[in-house]
């Protein structure tokens, strides 16, 4: 829906209406699996059913004179010079040994993983088929859990840290310590994966649709597994249902089903379902924290020391060490820690490979530094908020050397005034009046609590953003970015920009994305880094252009930009929840739910909105509902989405938002740092805290399921 | 998550039907709503050999008031039961339990005969039949024949149905005057199967002494399961906290429910155990 014509000049800020909605709500987006081809085959991958086994035998006879089949595919068909899939970013020597093939060679590693794949004339003789796939698995002994995993297991272990924790701690009149639990879950995005993959045969140039996320990056895989050129590849984004960190990574199917379409001259198409998606694409979030916090007895904070393991799944997927990386750079959060050490451990076990998944490594790392200051509160008899409150950063201290490092790169706080986000977030959502409500008696059976968690983010990883900008003619404009969309509003937010500084309206602007063909390069949607340094990128292009047309150019005129940062940008938030537990079922129901975010500039206050109720939804689906549970043999048991409870309408809370631009940072022209992750990073951590509040007791582990909470209910009763 | 090949009927006449479930009835899944079927066709954990859709079958779609019984054909979609002001009015549990069925979207296909033929203990209208003491009509070529309330549901997913017979009519008796009842469950998400429930009759003098009591869990057996023993020892007495605390104890002191990973043995008996009280002192203060 087009929105009411704002004045160009003030378009930056403004609650623009989406761009990306007109074909959405008129049902005339297409997605991957609307794609038609001309003698289009349908593929389906045969995963192993068993966590951890080594191959003994493999026939794919029987499949391939199966009715319909074009085609079966084992490891032993694909190319000697094939490598594994390589990391994409926060690589480490050694990690290679723990890559994925497009499919298994000798072991299959978690229930799940692809050891062949078939192509029919339709997706119904490709499944007949792909259970005449018969494999011969000699049973291995899966390692199911991180933190009591064998040596060998360890895939790398890293330490960040400053300052003397160890004489702090002993000397430190107060310590805390707990062994805090994060589960799996995964970021489950509305629409599953899929490719469609066909090869010209006249100019030899191979095309996938169904490219999500990080298009260029992918095509520089592809090109490399595949030994072509890059400018034999061609990846085309769609429109794309939600991503979250997961969909848009390389993955094996990413290769297998565009070497399916080269090798049998046929377009190929592969469309995941359910079941697979749950089992194939990337998991996350599941972390041991062995944490714990020295403080003086005025309750300020002396050190923090954690010992963490990350349960990276069967392989080292394509973030490498994003994950624990990001735990340990952002630990810290918004306080001042004389002396900090994080050692964190990247463990393999025989489940489906984690990856990133909204606010990655940090949902987890808030759970554990917020649940822990609840309980050195506790052990101090402070109030909460004023223990957080003392050993908040001032804003003079920015820009703040954290002492950490991201893969190695100092992590540097840019901009903030925390004490004023916490301030204005108590006075929003009404903190005095939750904690009268709070003291007041509930129904009877009921329980009420409150909670809060601050915390500080991150945004604009991976440091440049591509941008050109044409004006034709008749003043129409096009807007080139090496962003991607996944339903953030890109179009929109980049549209904004290119308008306001062009000066000219919104709806003459057209954004494109995410074709290899038409965008030269680029680095994708991920880490809340596409407003930000795509944002900036285009602002330069235009700024650019805009001056040539200054000085009488005429159109038709382009203009090219790169905007490059070096250092990322740190937003900060604040989670507020009140809630009722109820004793007997351990229900837990949101009474209220704030967030307060300083992002800077927000481009488009509607789109970060969005932007934070969708990652609360799914920050509390997280927190209450979404578990991925493994049996003892290692077989995924919530594998489907009547098991796998993600939140729907019904079960999301009613969010309130409250934005700031308290802090703009200077490391972008636009002074915005990214929004996409606010919603979910504390959410864990500020549930955690609400219901260990109301039933006074510890709490542990996510998720708050209704039988854990009743259990903690009953020790209490 | 395509079913793997099946022959397909779809019948315009019961008699059609009953022949292809004579000729075809150890190798065929018949075919209501599909909200069971279809996804267990789907993921190939059912893999009859034959379909038989009954969907053409109107005449096995009506809610009627008959002789001090209402009588529901086994293809009425959970929405006409929803939605029927005789249902409203008469059978009060029906209408309560119906809305608990999965989603809007579901209650607009799935069927209430489908839902009694698959026989899922967590299922709602099962239990709230049972509390009702529903009978059910079934045809085969060779006949038909009445299955009693407490003889229809054999375990998890099994009903006593033969083969070739064709669940067809569910026979409701209108409970004595001076009946209430109440249907509870609680499940994780809005339109989940419960993790626990509880359906509740109640026939109360007017002194406010209970004459006849119903009680039937949910998801606490195999089967929807009924408490025969509270049921009994709550005849005569006064429904308040108390005795609803002491039934609901009883009628939950031999059950076992299978855990799963949304909760186990002990959490779910402790919450139907919760739940038959909060049934219990619900219907007493209807009016």
């Amino acid at each position: 829906m087009t929105a009411a014509v704002a004045p160009a000049r003030r378009l930056i800020g403004a609650r623009v209406a989406r761009k990306e909605d007109l074909p959405l709500l008129t049902g005339t987006a297409r997605f991957v699996g609307d794609v038609e081809r001309a003698g289009m085959v349908h593929a389906v991958f045969v995963r192993s059913p068993v966590a951890h086994a080594r191959i003994a035998a493999l026939d794919v006879e029987p499949a391939r004179s199966a009715p319909g089949v074009v085609g079966v595919l084992t490891a032993a068909d694909l190319p000697d010079t094939l490598s594994p899939i390589p990391i994409r970013m926060f690589s480490r020597p050694g990690l290679e040994r723990f890559l994925q093939w497009p499919l298994a060679r000798d072991t299959v590693r978690y229930s799940g993983d692809p050891v062949a794949v078939v192509v029919a004339a339709d997706r119904y003789a490709a499944e007949d088929a792909a259970e005449l796939v018969a494999v011969d698995y000699e049973p291995l002994e899966p390692v199911l859990r991180a933190d009591a995993a064998p040596p060998d297991a360890q895939a790398a272990a890293f330490v960040v840290e400053h300052g003397d924790v160890d004489a702090a701690f002993a000397e430190a009149p107060v310590v805390v310590e707990r062994r805090l639990h994060v589960h799996r879950h995964a970021a489950v995005p509305l629409e599953a994966r899929g490719l469609v993959a066909e090869l010209d045969a006249e100019t030899g140039v191979l095309t996938v649709l169904g490219a999500a996320k990080i298009p260029h990056v992918n095509r520089r895989i592809l090109a490399a597994l595949l030994g072509w050129p890059e400018d034999r590849v061609r990846l085309v984004e769609l429109h794309v249902g939600g991503g979250f960190g997961a969909r848009g990574e390389f993955y094996p199917e990413d290769f297998v089903v565009p070497f399916c379409a080269i090798r049998l001259g046929r377009p190929v198409s592969w469309i995941e379902d359910r079941e697979e998606n749950l089992r194939a694409c990337n998991h996350s979030r599941e972390q041991v924290h062995e944490i714990a916090l020295a403080l003086d007895a005025d309750g300020r904070f002396l050190a923090l020391r954690d010992r963490f393991f990350n349960d990276a799944g069967g392989y080292v997927r394509t973030h490498g060490l994003v994950v624990p990386g990001m735990t340990a750079a952002l630990l810290p959060g918004p306080y001042r820690w004389p002396a900090y050490r994080c050692e964190a451990h990247h463990v393999l076990t025989n489940k489906t490979p984690a990856g990133t998944y909204r606010a990655p490594g940090r949902y987890e790392a808030n759970f554990a530094r917020e649940r822990l200051i609840d309980v050195a509160a506790a052990e101090l008899a402070l109030d909460p908020v004023e223990l957080r409150r003392r050993n908040l950063l001032r804003p003079r201290d920015f820009p703040y050397p954290t002492g950490t490092n991201t893969d190695g790169h100092p992590v540097v706080y840019d901009t903030g005034d925390y004490p004023l986000l916490l301030d204005k977030a108590l006075e929003r959502f009404a903190w005095d009046d939750l904690r009268r409500w709070r003291a007041a008696p509930a129904a009877a059976g009921l329980r009420r609590g409150i909670g809060l968690a601050l915390f500080v983010e991150k945004s604009g990883i991976a440091k440049w953003e591509y941008a050109r900008v044409e004006v034709d003619s008749r003043g129409e404009v096009d807007v080139f970015t090496g962003g991607a969309s996944v339903g953030q509003g890109l179009e929109t937010a980049l549209a904004q920009i290119c308008a306001e500084t062009l000066d000219v309206a919104f709806e003459r602007v057209t954004v494109r994305h995410g074709d290899t063909d038409t965008v030269p390069d680029g680095m994708g949607a991920f880490g809340s880094r596409a407003a930000t340094l795509g944002g900036s990128a285009v602002l330069l292009a235009a700024d650019a252009l805009r001056k040539r047309l200054d000085a009488g150019e005429e159109a038709p005129l382009a203009e090219e930009a790169r905007f490059e940062s070096e250092d990322m940008t740190f937003p900060y938030g604040v989670h507020v929840v009140a809630v009722e537990v109820e004793e007997e079922t351990g229900q837990v129901a949101i009474h209220r739910y704030g967030v307060a975010y300083d992002i800077g500039r927000a481009i488009n206050p509607l789109l970060v909105e969005g932007q934070i109720v969708g990652g609360v939804a799914q920050g509390v689906g997280g927190a209450l509902l979404e578990e991925l549970v493994y049996d003892d043999a290692g077989q995924l048991v919530s594998a489907s989405f009547m098991d796998y409870l993600l939140p729907t309408a019904a079960e999301a809370p009613p969010v309130e938002v409250l934005i700031t631009e308290d802090a703009p940072t200077p490391r972008n022209p636009l002074g915005a740092k990214g929004a996409g992750e606010g919603g979910a990073a504390a959410a864990g951590a500020a549930l955690a805290n609400a219901v260990a509040d109301a039933l006074g007791v510890d709490v542990d582990r996510l998720p708050l399921s209704p039988a854990r909470v009743a259990a903690l209910a009953r020790g209490t009763r | 998550m395509k079913p793997p090949p099946f022959e397909y009927d779809d019948p315009a006449t019961i008699d059609e039907a009953l022949g292809l479930l004579a000729e075809h009835g150890d190798e065929a899944k018949v075919l209501a709503g599909g909200q069971s079927l279809v996804p267990l066709l789907n993921f190939r954990l059912a893999r009859p050999e034959r379909v038989v859709d009954v969907n053409r079958l109107d005449a096995l779609s009506y809610i009627r008031a008959d002789d001090g019984v209402v009588r529901i054909g086994a293809l009425t979609r959970h929405a006409a039961l929803e939605r029927s002001s005789e249902v409203a009015a008469r059978l009060p549990l029906l209408a309560n339990a119906v809305a608990f069925v999965g989603h809007v979207q579901i209650r607009n296909r799935g069927t209430v005969g489908g839902s009694v033929a698959h026989a899922d203990p967590a299922a709602e209208l099962p239990v709230a039949l049972a509390a009702l003491e529903g009978r059910y009509h079934v045809r085969s070529q060779a006949g038909r024949r009445v299955i009693a309330s407490d003889e229809m549901f054999v375990t998890h997913l099994t009903t006593s149905l033969e083969p070739d017979e064709l669940l067809v009519e569910i026979e409701v008796p209108l409970p004595p005057p001076g009946t209430r009842a109440a249907f509870v469950e609680f499940a994780r998400r809005h339109g989940d199967f419960a993790l626990g429930g509880a359906a509740v009759v109640l026939t109360l003098d007017d002194a406010g002494t209970c004459t006849r009591a119903r009680i039937a869990l949910l998801a606490a057996a195999p089967t929807p399961l009924r408490a025969y023993g509270a049921e009994t020892w709550l005849t005569g007495m006064r429904v308040d906290e108390r005795a609803a605390v002491e039934a609901a104890s009883r009628a939950v002191a031999d059950v076992h429910p299978t855990g799963d990973i949304h909760g186990g043995t002990e959490y779910r008996r402790a919450l139907v155990e919760s739940l038959v009280r909060r049934a219990l002192l619900q219907a007493a203060e209807r009016r």
